[in-house]
């Protein structure tokens, strides 16, 4: 062998060693010596994912034998999937509600129910609906970080003062249509001025629709989006984009500017009346804080008062993914995040409410949102509409979404969306038990 | 002896090369190949299957929606964007003082990253506000709404695709420098205008390339991913743009069906290798070599 040749091998050598040794150094978990290391992956950025870095280090704190190491991360569900397969996933993993159960059928989290019960986590500590959305046949799969209930904003100076207070306002769907079609202008081209309410603004909860007017997604087990009643939601929906003509509302909402900036249409008064969360507040106070506005709950169709009352809950959640290398202490992180002082912080300084059934007067009272209590209210709610407690519910999700943009761009009538819809799911789903569900 | 060793040496400087290809290509081609034939959520073991996903996939609407909006696309990108940058290049091969500034200014769009090219597309084809229904309203038009309609969706991507011609073009102006003047010089005695000289002279010269970056586009075109994606997330509205490469993502990253989203990753390229050799064979009459 040449000088020269002994000279690359040794350079291409020193540069496999190097990225092995500086790999090891990334990958490497302990962080604090003596103290156990648990990874925790998380979705936010920005000032949500900082109050969670305080919960952490609060944590960190109060004990000696656990150090969280706090990543936050984007695509953390995917990335916690991939890391899972490839046998070093995180010790917790914050992630959203509607994986949980598609995470659980893949066999990729941790049963927390035994956990959960030795640390007295019970149903009956949360609120009801929230610990239901995340458990199923007896097994725990994930517990709350901050939840959120979805109600009706409205901004007062756009709607007649007949209306324009929570008390007054109306309860039912056939009445918000009426006061939408009352309030929503037009130019004489058909081009919108204020839409009095729009269906697919923000868009965030097709899911619900059916729901809202009474639907089942999974019937008898079996994902149905067809129902009767959904083909009511979603000829409501229709009425809409017909009322307004499609084009006028695709062009309208594309001068919508993004619900997290000044430009948000319902800040911007394009918008009287829109469905959001408890967050909503939050970025009124940053953008608008002057803005008259309040909430309700959403109207519910007058022929069915046994939905009054009726709200969408979302939250995020805490997993511990399958084959995490601490579990226990990964849990014991989790239970501090579950302490209802620590809970209460960390859902006041996101401006979300409580998922917990007990609710101390200082939460309600230096709550950033002055709904908040409606928000707690609603969570509480007889008729919950949340994620279906099933691995295949992104695929419905999925598919109700594709059907919503149909009938609200006028490609097809809401029947024949929900019926295409139904077709593509009834194979989808053969397809899901046999390799999935069943497997 | 000599022959020998210099052989060693030689394989071990290729050693990184042929480790790398070996891990980071042959592998995950064979096994992406195995994996076709299995139901794989990376989470469990990988089950066989046989050709189930391939059966499923030829019953599956989304995944002949997905196929036939990016036959479209490449149908619609491919063609503008080999026009445009064929045409780019000619002006750009013209002696005309500061060429260099407008080489480097029709070359800069290609250097602008994917996504905030798509960023920046948001804003021009907005149908509200955009800067071009601004123009086309001005000229006393009614433009669509082409983020919003599922009409004019697919059609936006491929506007957009003729943004990143900039590549081809270099291409192409390194092939035009490259026709011997004389044959112009020829065709001039023989008094020929400008657009016989194009199409007997130029177009005939620089056809190797042409056919080089038409394959190039077709690959491209069908695996187009970034754009559209943060353009159009899901492939909204109602799936007007939802792109092959973006169904195979949804299948092996949201529902972590491995096994299905490779069999489509096999479909994929069986469909560029047939459109690759459809372009050789129809090029055969038309594409001049040198050397023949």
């Amino acid at each position: 062998m040449t000088n020269r040749a002994i000279v690359g091998f040794s350079f291409v050598l020193a540069v496999v060693v190097s990225a092995a040794l500086l790999g090891d150094r990334v990958v490497r978990r302990d962080a604090k010596p003596g103290r156990v290391t648990v990874l925790y992956w998380e979705k936010w950025t920005g000032q949500e994912g900082e109050e969670m870095r305080k919960v952490v280090d609060a944590y960190n704190r109060s004990q000696d034998r656990v150090f969280v190491k706090y990543l936050s991360i984007s695509g953390v569900d995917q990335k916690t999937i991939l890391a899972s397969g490839g046998g070093n996933p995180p010790d917790v993993a914050g992630i959203w509600q509607d994986q949980v159960f598609q995470f659980a059928d893949l066999g990729a989290l941790t049963d927390l129910s035994s956990m959960a019960k030795a640390a007295g986590l019970g149903r009956d500590y949360y609120i009801h609906a929230y610990y239901d959305a995340l458990s199923r046949d007896g097994r725990l799969w994930a517990l709350p970080s901050t939840p959120a209930s979805i109600a009706l904003h409205v901004r007062p100076d756009l709607v007649p003062k007949r209306v324009a207070t929570p008390e007054t306002f109306p309860e039912t769907l056939e009445e918000l249509d009426a006061l939408s079609d009352e309030i929503s202008k037009q130019n004489p081209d058909g081009s919108l001025v204020l839409a009095g309410f729009l269906p697919s603004n923000p868009g965030w909860w097709h899911y619900a629709w059916g729901p809202l007017f009474g639907a089942d997604l999974f019937k008898d087990g079996r994902p149905t989006v067809d129902s009767p009643e959904s083909v009511r939601a979603f000829t409501w929906v229709a009425r809409y984009a017909k009322r307004f003509g499609p084009q006028a509302v695709q062009n309208f909402q594309s001068g919508f500017g993004n619900f997290s900036s000044p430009q948000d249409p319902f800040m911007t008064g394009k918008v009287a009346m829109e469905l959001n969360g408890v967050w909503k507040a939050n970025y009124i106070h940053v953008y608008k804080p002057d803005l008259p506005w309040f909430a309700v709950p959403f109207p519910y169709p007058k022929d069915r008062p046994d939905l009054k009352g009726h709200t969408i809950l979302s939250q995020d959640v805490l997993v511990v993914p399958a084959g995490a290398k601490h579990p226990n202490e990964a849990f014991d992180f989790i239970r501090f995040v579950q302490r209802q002082d620590v809970m209460e912080g960390l859902c006041a300084s996101h401006g979300k409410n409580s998922p917990l059934n007990r609710v101390s007067e200082r939460f309600f009272r230096t709550h950033p949102n002055k709904a908040i209590r409606l928000f707690d209210q609603l969570a509480r709610s007889s008729h919950p509409i949340y994620p279906s407690r099933n691995g295949f519910f992104p695929r419905v999700n999925g598919e109700l979404n594709n059907a919503f943009q149909e009938v609200n761009t006028g490609v097809k009538e809401p029947a024949q969306a929900l019926r295409d819809a139904q077709v593509r799911i009834d194979g989808l789903w053969k397809t899901y038990r046999t390799q999935v569900a069943d497997s | 002896m000599n022959r020998r060793r210099d052989a060693r040496v030689g394989i071990l400087f290729a050693t990184p090369w042929i480790v790398g290809f070996g891990l980071l290509m042959a592998y995950p081609l064979i096994s992406s190949f195995v994996t076709s034939f299995t139901n794989f959520s990376v989470l469990r073991a990988p089950k066989w299957i046989g050709t189930e996903n391939y059966r499923e996939l030829a019953n599956d609407g989304v995944f002949h929606t997905s196929l036939q909006n990016t036959l479209l696309y490449a149908l619609g990108a491919v063609p503008l964007g080999t026009v445009l940058a064929i045409g780019l290049a000619m002006l750009l091969n013209s002696k005309v003082r500061g060429m260099p500034v407008y080489r480097t200014l029709l070359f800069l769009p290609t250097l602008v990253p994917m996504v905030a090219q798509a960023t920046l597309f948001l804003w021009v084809f907005n149908g509200d506000y955009g800067l071009l229904n601004a123009a086309l309203r001005w000229c006393g038009l009614s433009p669509p709404n082409w983020l919003g309609d599922p009409m004019w969706a697919k059609w936006t991507l491929v506007m957009i695709a003729v943004w990143g011609s900039g590549q081809a073009m270099l291409i192409y102006l390194a092939g035009l420098q490259d026709v011997p003047t004389s044959l112009y010089e020829a065709a001039d005695l023989d008094g020929a205008k400008s657009w016989a000289k194009t199409r007997h002279i130029t177009l005939p010269m620089i056809s190797p390339v042409i056919l080089f970056n038409v394959i190039m586009g077709i690959i491209g075109s069908i695996q187009v991913f970034a754009v559209p994606q943060v353009m159009f997330p899901g492939g909204a509205p109602a799936r007007s743009t939802y792109m092959f490469a973006m169904y195979l993502y949804d299948n092996a990253f949201l529902y972590q069906r491995m096994g299905y989203a490779s069999a489509m990753g096999w479909i994929m390229f069986l469909v560029i290798l047939a459109l690759t050799l459809v372009a050789l064979r129809l090029s055969e009459r038309h594409v001049h070599y040198e050397t023949q």
